[in-house]
């Protein structure tokens, strides 16, 4: 006979099939994949257009870089939460379970989205914006990983509010922005100790910070999820 | 509530004559004199208004947010109707204070907006409550509403502390800070610190009988519409 199992047994493999089945509906589809991508490829030629063959000072390309991130994310993100009330199916998984296991589920499926999209970004820099030298990588790739975990919390929680309103598109960035702001500020300044070649131990005071608002923001949001989605 | 609305009548009256009224001198003798603080001189007064506006729109963002985590827990309307009050409040207060605070820098700094750190934190204050009734309006059922508006008060209160922590490390402030600076030193002698503390008490209960009357206002607008 096989064991009962134990309630976070049973949260981790829901949560887990939460992920799997959003993962299964955008290889499907592709709506937020495809999004994301031309997104960032249309944002990305504007920018080397408008450069025409001028090079831009460093420092506003890594602000740049994070421009395009951002708005890459509230193009694509609200994905997740806004095709559940247009298909209808919020009802139906709010009765299979648990808001929390929902709530990191999507969140795990923003973070997954997030990664692939903010490295496909930097490689499309890295090859179109010869002025975007890094010189200390470790702390850039530290920075895009906990930048993209940021945003991915922030805009999960943002993305939950806003799949109720009625003004869906619009709304996102107003909302989101706000909340982002100091998690943008950071990572532009970490970006740049990046490509002014600082040592990976002056840019810990930029990482503690992302870490700590990471934590803050995934915990009021784990607490907060439960009011949001249940009617 | 006569008797209060007289009072804060008076109090406000006496606060705006001595603010405005008292000299500035640069060795105060007698009770009524000011002194001059070194940089500010007479723009110095400014302070009796501005600050109390910046400090009511983070107490109406603080109420704000406390109402809606009431409503969250009892799931009362009334409690709602508190927080959207409360958060109106703030808006203007907050407006307020920017304004007040872009036309001391124009005679200071030389410019109304420089970007200084207070000022972006003003600035990303007033974004948040526009957000906030941004969102409010784009939701019509009111219970769902209120529980939105709540959680975004929430999410949005506890990432401000992280820009008050991360504002000073990218850029430094020219924003005086003749109270709460870091040598601890107070620059008002007596007489100023006195008008001060009753200009924000007096801002502080002209804001909380403006909050009744909005209270008041929204419930009855509530009552005829069900």
């Amino acid at each position: 006979m096989r064991k009962p199992e134990a309630a976070w047994q049973q949260w981790l493999r829901s949560s887990i099939s939460i992920f799997r089945k959003d993962w299964h509906s955008e290889l499907r589809t592709r709506y937020a994949i495809s999004a994301l991508v031309m997104f960032v490829v249309t944002t990305i030629s504007i920018m080397v257009f408008a450069l025409g063959s001028e090079s831009a000072p460093v420092d506003v390309l890594s602000g740049m870089l994070w421009v395009v991130i951002f708005f890459a994310a509230m193009s694509g993100l609200s994905r997740t939460f806004v095709a559940e009330e247009e298909r209808g199916t919020a009802m139906t998984l709010q009765l299979l379970t648990s808001p929390s296991a929902i709530y990191f589920g999507k969140l795990f499926f923003n973070l997954v989205l997030m990664i692939g999209v903010n490295t496909f970004t930097v490689l499309l820099y890295a090859i179109f914006l010869n002025g975007f030298i890094v010189k200390t990588s470790s702390i850039f790739i530290i920075t895009i990983a906990l930048g993209s975990i940021g945003l991915a919390a922030s805009s999960t929680i943002i993305a939950a509010i806003i799949a109720k309103a009625n003004t869906k598109g619009t709304l996102y960035p107003v909302l989101s922005f706000p909340i982002l702001l100091p998690l943008l500020l950071t990572c532009i300044n970490a970006t740049r100790l990046a490509t002014e070649g600082a040592f990976l131990n002056e840019a810990t005071g930029e990482f503690q910070f992302l870490v700590s608002y990471i934590v803050v923001v995934v915990t009021a949001s784990s607490v907060l999820f439960e009011y949001i989605w249940k009617d | 509530m006569n008797v209060f609305k007289t009072v804060l009548f008076v109090w406000m009256t006496a606060v705006i004559v001595l603010a405005l009224g008292l000299p500035m001198v640069a060795q105060p003798s007698t009770w009524y004199q000011f002194p001059i603080i070194p940089a500010l001189e007479e723009k110095a007064r400014i302070m009796f208004f501005h600050v109390p506006m910046a400090w009511l729109s983070v107490v109406a963002f603080v109420s704000s947010m406390v109402y809606g985590i009431k409503y969250l827990r009892k799931k009362n309307l009334d409690d709602d109707v508190r927080s959207a009050s409360a958060a109106g409040l703030g808006f203007l207060f907050c407006f307020l204070a920017t304004a007040t605070g872009a036309i001391w820098a124009k005679f200071s700094w030389g410019t109304y907006w420089n970007w200084d750190p207070r000022q972006t934190s003003i600035f990303v204050l007033l974004l948040i409550y526009g957000a906030y009734f941004a969102l409010r309006s784009a939701i019509e059922v009111e219970e769902k509403r209120a529980s939105l508006a709540a959680v975004y008060s929430i999410i949005a209160a506890v990432t401000m502390p992280f820009f008050m922590f991360i504002m000073p490390r990218i850029l430094s402030s020219l924003h005086p800070e003749p109270i709460l600076n870091t040598e601890g030193k107070v620059h008002m002698n007596t007489t100023m610190l006195i008008v001060f503390l009753s200009s924000l008490a007096g801002f502080t209960g002209l804001y909380f009988w403006m909050w009744r009357l909005q209270v008041r206002i929204q419930t009855s607008h509530l009552n005829r519409i069900n």
